[in-house]
């Protein structure tokens, strides 16, 4: 009598014991917390077109929405559960690092650019986009390069990548270009076009979006050689190293089978924006095999 | 939260730097921002409480449009419309050639936005002054001018200093909104910081405690005026206690 319960409490706690080691190999803390809540929650923004954005239905659309759903489903089968809801999260450029950093958003689906200082509090996927700064100028302008821009004035995005990189360009070569800070890419194009300034400067993605917007395409071009390199990913918790290599054997498998090059005609093409020979390369590169 | 803190941002290069302009930046736009406030604010109050009919209808415009429309979109509507409705040569000057247009318009639009709620402070404060101290000036025959100088503003000055301590300590906090123009004032600075190293809260928390300290220092500034200035047996003489 005294002997049966113990037995039963010894080979309970080996039991225990041994899930806990099972579990250690197959978890994180991203992965325990989307199992116990039944959800995984996607961060998405609202105008990061076409990367991540809210369509007339109030819809959350996209590139990274896209890739971010089959994330979603691998994850749903590789902690077998049936069924997995999926929560959106609406974030913006000041919220969403604090937000995948302490959990609200298991991950932020937009267009983050991977950088060494945003590493120190979260964690990038695979690139699955490459952009690079270029200028948006009036086709008229005559201006193709940054020393084009000498004594006349440029738009940049206040407290952006772009807007320090082009300020060192600029110092570099000794140029006499007037800086206007401007708050978002809408306010870079009025700038552009009323004339306050000669060309607006970001991510080239961003200015084809902008270009193919305007009232005439035509009267505007994207020019330049790219004055930067930037390579996009999603964004993770920190030290979620389970979650992480579902997110990128997402990335991967979709790269192998080719349908992340059939999402970005989906989404590219409509814009005029063709699949560049540095994307297709990183593509290659992300498809490892299983 | 998975968030590292690292305090020491704020005293590393240029960081700090970029805090101390943000601050001289802030300090440059609200304090000349204030000087047109106070200026147009007098001007117009005085004006509003002249019981001329035609001055009256002028300030009341004034005061709806800059008083009702939201700081953001004033700055805003300066910044870029004001420039395309003027004729061409004007419009460029303001967009080319004007040194810092921004900050310029930054001052200009909150001077005006602020100016609009002083001259509703001046004009009450006119009206709180007892009535028969406008007759009696007028009765010892002194200009209306003269009145106004030397009887009726000086009494209203001191009745409205309380709630103009708020207009100030507002011009100061209201000058963020600069930062959506391109002025690269405090709070902008203090997104730079987050936007370059990610250590938002360390940043946005300097700030916080620079702008309770501006704030606490006007209020106590202000005290002190009120009290250098009270006039016994008058309905500003006593000395209040309050925040």
């Amino acid at each position: 009598m005294n002997i049966r319960p113990r037995a039963v409490l010894g080979a309970f706690v080996i039991c225990m014991l041994s899930a806990s080691w099972a579990e250690a190999q197959s978890s994180d803390g991203v992965i325990d917390r989307i199992r116990s809540r039944g959800a995984i929650s996607i961060g998405y923004r609202d105008s990061s077109i076409p990367f991540s954005y809210v369509d007339a239905q109030g819809k959350p659309q996209g590139y990274s929405n896209d890739i971010c759903l089959e994330v979603a489903q691998t994850v749903k089968s590789a902690i077998g559960l049936t069924d997995l809801q999926i929560k959106m999260v609406p974030v913006n450029l000041q919220n969403r690092i604090p937000l995948v950093a302490n959990g609200t958003v298991d991950i932020s689906c937009e267009s983050a650019v991977n950088t060494i200082a945003r590493q120190s509090q979260v964690d990038f996927s695979y690139p699955f986009f490459i952009s690079q700064t270029r200028l948006l100028v009036k086709s008229k302008s005559g201006i193709v390069e940054l020393k084009d821009l000498d004594g006349k004035a440029i738009a940049l995005p206040i407290n952006s990548v772009p807007e320090r990189l082009i300020k060192s360009l600029i110092e570099k070569d000794k140029l006499n270009v007037r800086v206007v800070a401007v708050k978002d890419n809408a306010e870079g194009f009025l700038a552009l076009s009323t004339d306050r300034v000669d060309a607006f400067s970001t991510d080239d993605i961003l200015l084809f979006g902008l270009r193919s917007k305007a009232p005439t395409p035509s009267d505007y071009s994207v020019v330049g050689a790219p004055l930067s390199y930037d390579s996009y990913g999603l964004l993770v918790q920190k030290n979620s190293t389970v979650f992480l290599s579902l997110v990128n054997a997402t990335l991967s498998r979709m790269a192998r089978d080719g349908r992340l090059q059939k999402l970005y005609e989906k989404w590219f093409v409509p814009i005029d924006v063709p699949l560049s020979p540095v994307l297709a390369t990183v593509l290659k590169i992300i498809a490892i095999p299983e | 939260m998975n968030y590292s803190w690292n305090w020491s941002v704020l005293v590393q290069d240029p960081y700090a730097q970029w805090l101390v302009w943000g601050l001289a930046m802030t300090m440059t736009i609200s304090v000349a921002a204030l000087a047109i406030a106070l200026v147009v604010g007098t001007g117009v109050g005085v004006l509003h409480s002249s019981h001329n009919r035609v001055a009256g209808v002028m300030t009341g415009i004034y005061v709806s449009v800059f008083r009702n429309v939201p700081l953001l979109l004033q700055m805003f509507l300066w910044f870029f419309v004001v420039p395309e409705i003027l004729p061409g040569g004007a419009g460029r000057w303001l967009k080319r050639d004007l040194p810092h247009p921004e900050i310029v318009t930054a001052i200009v639009a909150l001077g005006l936005f602020t100016g609009s709620r002083i001259a509703v402070q001046v004009s009450a404060g006119i009206d709180a002054v007892p009535r028969g101290q406008r007759a009696a000036a007028r009765a010892t025959g002194l200009s209306a001018w003269q009145a106004y100088r030397f009887v009726l503003l000086p009494q209203a000055v001191r009745i409205i200093i309380p709630p103009l301590t708020s207009e100030i300590l507002t011009i100061f906090k209201n000058s963020s909104i600069a930062l959506t123009i391109g002025v690269y004032e405090l709070t902008a600075q203090t997104q730079q910081i987050q936007s370059i190293t990610y250590q938002g809260f360390e940043a946005f928390t300097a700030a916080t405690v620079i702008y309770v300290a501006i704030a606490l220092a006007v209020t106590l500034m202000m005290r002190r005026v009120e009290n250098w200035t009270a006039l016994p047996g008058t309905i500003s003489g006593g000395v209040h206690v309050r925040f």
